[in-house]
C-alpha cells in the first residue's frame, strides 16, 4: 500500500532529480549571449530550456507529492545549501568551453542511461518524465559528442584544454554512481534506478568516445563526494544568492 | 555608354519597386540601395545581439521558474533574430565577420536603447512591453520593405516576437496588482524606459539623414514620426489599463488630431548616449569582443578537425 | 582581432508531411553534420517542421537576372499551356 512514508520518500527523490537538472540547466544558461559564435550560442539555450524544463517536471511531481503544500518555486526558490541535494558536478562553475562541453558528455551518457532505466520505474510519473527527457538527451549527447571528438582531436589548445577539464571534473564522478539510504529504498521498491549498476556501461561509453578524441581517461586518484547529503563545493552558494535573489529580498510575492 | 545603361537599369529597379514588386539579392540593384541596406540590416541584427545583454543579464536571477524558462527563451530568440538579419545580409556581398569587425571597431551602430541598464526585475517587464513593442512597430511596417531576404525575415521575427511583447506585458500587469513595492518597481522601470524607447523611432523625420532615399526605395515604408505616434497611440491605453501614472505629464488625448499628444523628447540626451554617455556602451561592445575572442580556439579547432576528416578521406 | 570563417549553409525545411522543403534561412557551421544540428537548434525552436536540408551556399547554382529574358519571357505566349486557356461548354465545367 502506497502510504505517506513512500510517498515522502519519492517526493524526495523527485525534488534531488529536480536538483540535479535546474542547478546544471543553471550552468549551462550562463552560456547564453557567451557562446563562441552565435548559433552555438542558441544551442546551448536550447539544452539549458531542456533542463530547466525536466527540473519544472520533477519539482512538479514533488509539489504533487506534496498534497499541494508546496509549488515547483518552493523547492527551487526556498531552500539553502545544506538543503539542496544536487551531485556536485552540477554546481561546478561553468569553466571555459572545454570544461562544459567535458561535464555535458559525462552527464548526457550518464542522463540517457539513467533515464532510459527511470523510464521503467514502477512510479508512473517519474517514468513518464524519464520518457520524455531521454529524447531530447539523445540529441544533447550527440551534440557533446562531436564537440568532444571536435576539440579533443582539433588543435594543440583545445587538446590540452579538453584534456584538462576531464582531469578536474574527474573526481566528482563516483558521486553520480552511489546510493545512499533513500535511494536505496527506493531501488528496492522498483521506483528509483540503480545507478552502481550504471557505471560499466557508462564507463565503456565513455572510453570509446574518449579514446577516438585522443583524450587520455583520468586516473581515479582523488574523489570528492556529498551532494546527496547536501555538503557541497563553496560554488553553490553562489550560484543559489543568484538564483533566489528576487524571492529572498521581497520574500512572499507573486511575480 | 555605361551611365545610359546604369541610369535605365535605375529606372527599371525603381519601376519594380513602386510596382512593389521584391528585390531579391542577384537582381541589379544601385549602390547606394544596398549600402543603405547592408547599413540598416546589420544594424538591426547589431541591435537583436547586444539586446541579449541587458535581459540576459536577469536569467539567473529570475523571480520564478516559469519565468526563467520564458526570460532564457526570449533572449535566445533575439540571438535567433539577429541569426536571420546577418542571413539577410549576407545575401548582399558582405560577410558576418565583416559585419562583426565594423560592430567591435564602433563603424556599425546597434541601437541606443540597450546602453541603458537594467537595474530591476521591473525592468524586464519594461523591455518586453516597451522595447520589444516599438521593435515590433517598425517590424511591422518592415514587413513591406521591398528587398525580399529582408521582408521574409521581418514576417519570421513578427510571427516569433508576439510572445515577447505579451510576457513583458503580463510581467508588469503583475507587478502593477502587487504590493506598493512592486507597484513602484514597475512605475521606476516604465518611467525610466518610456523616453528612450520612443527614441528607438529615430530623429524627427526632418532631421533623419536617411529617411529620404529609404522612402523612396521603400527600404522604411513608414517616417519615423509616424510610427513613434502609432506605437504612442497603442501604448497608452496599457499603461491606463495597469494604473500606472503616465511617465510623461504632457501626454493628452487630442481629440482634433485623434492621437494622443505627448512632450518633446531630449535629444540631447539621445545624442550624448549614443557617443558614449550611456552607462553601458563600453560593457555591452567589451562584452561582445570578449565572447568572441573566447570562441576563437574553439573555432580553430572546428576548423582543425575538418580539415584533418577531409585529409583523411582524401588519403 | 579574431575571426568568424565559418561556412555558409543554406536551410531548406518540410513543416509537414505532404509538402515540399522550403527554404528559411541560412546559418554559419563548420560542416554539413553540424550545419543539420544548426539547422534544427535555430530554425526549429517552435516545431516549424519535420524534415531538414541544408546545402553549402556556394554550391547553389541560381539563374541571373540577365538570363531572365531568355529563360522565362519565352513561356509568356504560350498560354496554351494553362488551362484557362481551353473554354468547355459549362455541361462540362468539372474538368
Amino acid at each position: 500500500m502506497p502510504d505517506n512514508a513512500d510517498n515522502n520518500l519519492t517526493l524526495q527523490y523527485a525534488v534531488r532529480l529536480g536538483d540535479d537538472a535546474l542547478i546544471l540547466g543553471h550552468r549551462i544558461s550562463e552560456w547564453c549571449r557567451n557562446g563562441p559564435f552565435l548559433e552555438e550560442d542558441i544551442a546551448l539555450s536550447n539544452s539549458a530550456l531542456d533542463y530547466i524544463g525536466r527540473a519544472r517536471m520533477f519539482y512538479g511531481y514533488a509539489a504533487e507529492l506534496s498534497g499541494g503544500k508546496k509549488t515547483e518555486d518552493d523547492f527551487a526558490y526556498l531552500r539553502d545549501c545544506r538543503e539542496y541535494q544536487n551531485l556536485l558536478i552540477s554546481e561546478l562553475p561553468k569553466g571555459d568551453f572545454a570544461w562544459t562541453m567535458a561535464r555535458q558528455l559525462i552527464m548526457d551518457v550518464y542522463y540517457l542511461n539513467f533515464l532510459s532505466a527511470l523510464s521503467e520505474s514502477v512510479d508512473p510519473n517519474l517514468a513518464a518524465i524519464a520518457a520524455k527527457a531521454v529524447k531530447e538527451t539523445k540529441y544533447h549527447l550527440r551534440r557533446s559528442t562531436d564537440w568532444v571528438l571536435r576539440l579533443g582531436d582539433g588543435t594543440e589548445e583545445s587538446h590540452a584544454r579538453l584534456q584538462k577539464a576531464f582531469d578536474e571534473i574527474w573526481g566528482y564522478i563516483p558521486e553520480i554512481f552511489e546510493l545512499d539510504e533513500l535511494e536505496q529504498q527506493l531501488v528496492d521498491k522498483g521506483v528509483a534506478v540503480n545507478t552502481p549498476e550504471l557505471q560499466a556501461r557508462w564507463q565503456e561509453e565513455i572510453r570509446g568516445i574518449l579514446t577516438e578524441a585522443t583524450i587520455e581517461m583520468p586516473e581515479v586518484s582523488w574523489t570528492v563526494r556529498g551532494g546527496r547529503s547536501g555538503y557541497h563545493t563553496e560554488h553553490l552558494g553562489h550560484l543559489l544568492s543568484e538564483l533566489q535573489y528576487m524571492q529572498r529580498t521581497y520574500p512572499g510575492l507573486q511575480w | 555608354m555605361k551611365t545610359d545603361n546604369n541610369t535605365e537599369r535605375e529606372a527599371l529597379f525603381q519601376q519594380r519597386v513602386d510596382n512593389e514588386e521584391k528585390i531579391e539579392p542577384k537582381d541589379w540593384m544601385p549602390d547606394e540601395y544596398r549600402k543603405n541596406l547592408i547599413r540598416q540590416i546589420s544594424q538591426h541584427a547589431h541591435s537583436e545581439v547586444i539586446g541579449m545583454q541587458p535581459e540576459g543579464n536577469w536569467i539567473t536571477r529570475a523571480p520564478s521558474l516559469r519565468r526563467k524558462a520564458v526570460l532564457l527563451a526570449k533572449v535566445q530568440d533575439e540571438g535567433g533574430h539577429g541569426l536571420y538579419l546577418y542571413s539577410s545580409a549576407e545575401t548582399l556581398g558582405i560577410s558576418r565577420a565583416e559585419m562583426i569587425e565594423a560592430l567591435q571597431s564602433g563603424k556599425a551602430k546597434y541601437a541606443s536603447i540597450f546602453n541603458y541598464p537594467t537595474l530591476s526585475w521591473g525592468d524586464i517587464g519594461a523591455i518586453g512591453w516597451l522595447v520589444d513593442g516599438a521593435a515590433i512597430c517598425n517590424q511591422v511596417s518592415l514587413q513591406r520593405t521591398s528587398y525580399g531576404p529582408y521582408a521574409r525575415g521581418m514576417v519570421r521575427i513578427c510571427k516569433e516576437e508576439s510572445f515577447h511583447q505579451r510576457q513583458g506585458y503580463e510581467i508588469m500587469l503583475v507587478l502593477a496588482q502587487g504590493n506598493e513595492e512592486q507597484k513602484r518597481m514597475a512605475q521606476d522601470s516604465l518611467n525610466r524606459w518610456w523616453w528612450p524607447s520612443l527614441m528607438m523611432f529615430g530623429p524627427h523625420d526632418s532631421e533623419s539623414a536617411h529617411s529620404a532615399k529609404s522612402m523612396k526605395w521603400k527600404i522604411k515604408r513608414e517616417t519615423n514620426d509616424d510610427l513613434r505616434q502609432k506605437f504612442i497611440d497603442q501604448t497608452i491605453p496599457q499603461i491606463e489599463f495597469l494604473k500606472l501614472d503616465y511617465p510623461d505629464p504632457e501626454i493628452k488625448w487630442n481629440e482634433e488630431r485623434g492621437h494622443y499628444d505627448s512632450g518633446e523628447l531630449d535629444w540631447e540626451e539621445f545624442y550624448a548616449v549614443i557617443k558614449g554617455d550611456g552607462h553601458c556602451n563600453r560593457e555591452r561592445i567589451q562584452h561582445h569582443v570578449k565572447a568572441h575572442e573566447e570562441g576563437e580556439w574553439v573555432r580553430q579547432a572546428l576548423h582543425a578537425y575538418n580539415e584533418k576528416k577531409r585529409a583523411q578521406k582524401a588519403a | 582581432m579574431s575571426t568568424e570563417k565559418l561556412e555558409l549553409f543554406e536551410v531548406f525545411i518540410r513543416s509537414k508531411r505532404g509538402l515540399d522543403h522550403r527554404h528559411i534561412g541560412s546559418l554559419h557551421a563548420e560542416d554539413h553534420e553540424q550545419a543539420l544540428e544548426y539547422a534544427r537548434d535555430c530554425y526549429t525552436r517552435r516545431s516549424e517542421g519535420v524534415s531538414l536540408w541544408v546545402v553549402k551556399s556556394g554550391d547553389i547554382v541560381a539563374s541571373q537576372e540577365d538570363d531572365s529574358e531568355s529563360f522565362y519571357d519565352p513561356s509568356d505566349d504560350k498560354p496554351y499551356r494553362h488551362a484557362t486557356y481551353y473554354k468547355l461548354p459549362d455541361e462540362v465545367n468539372n474538368m
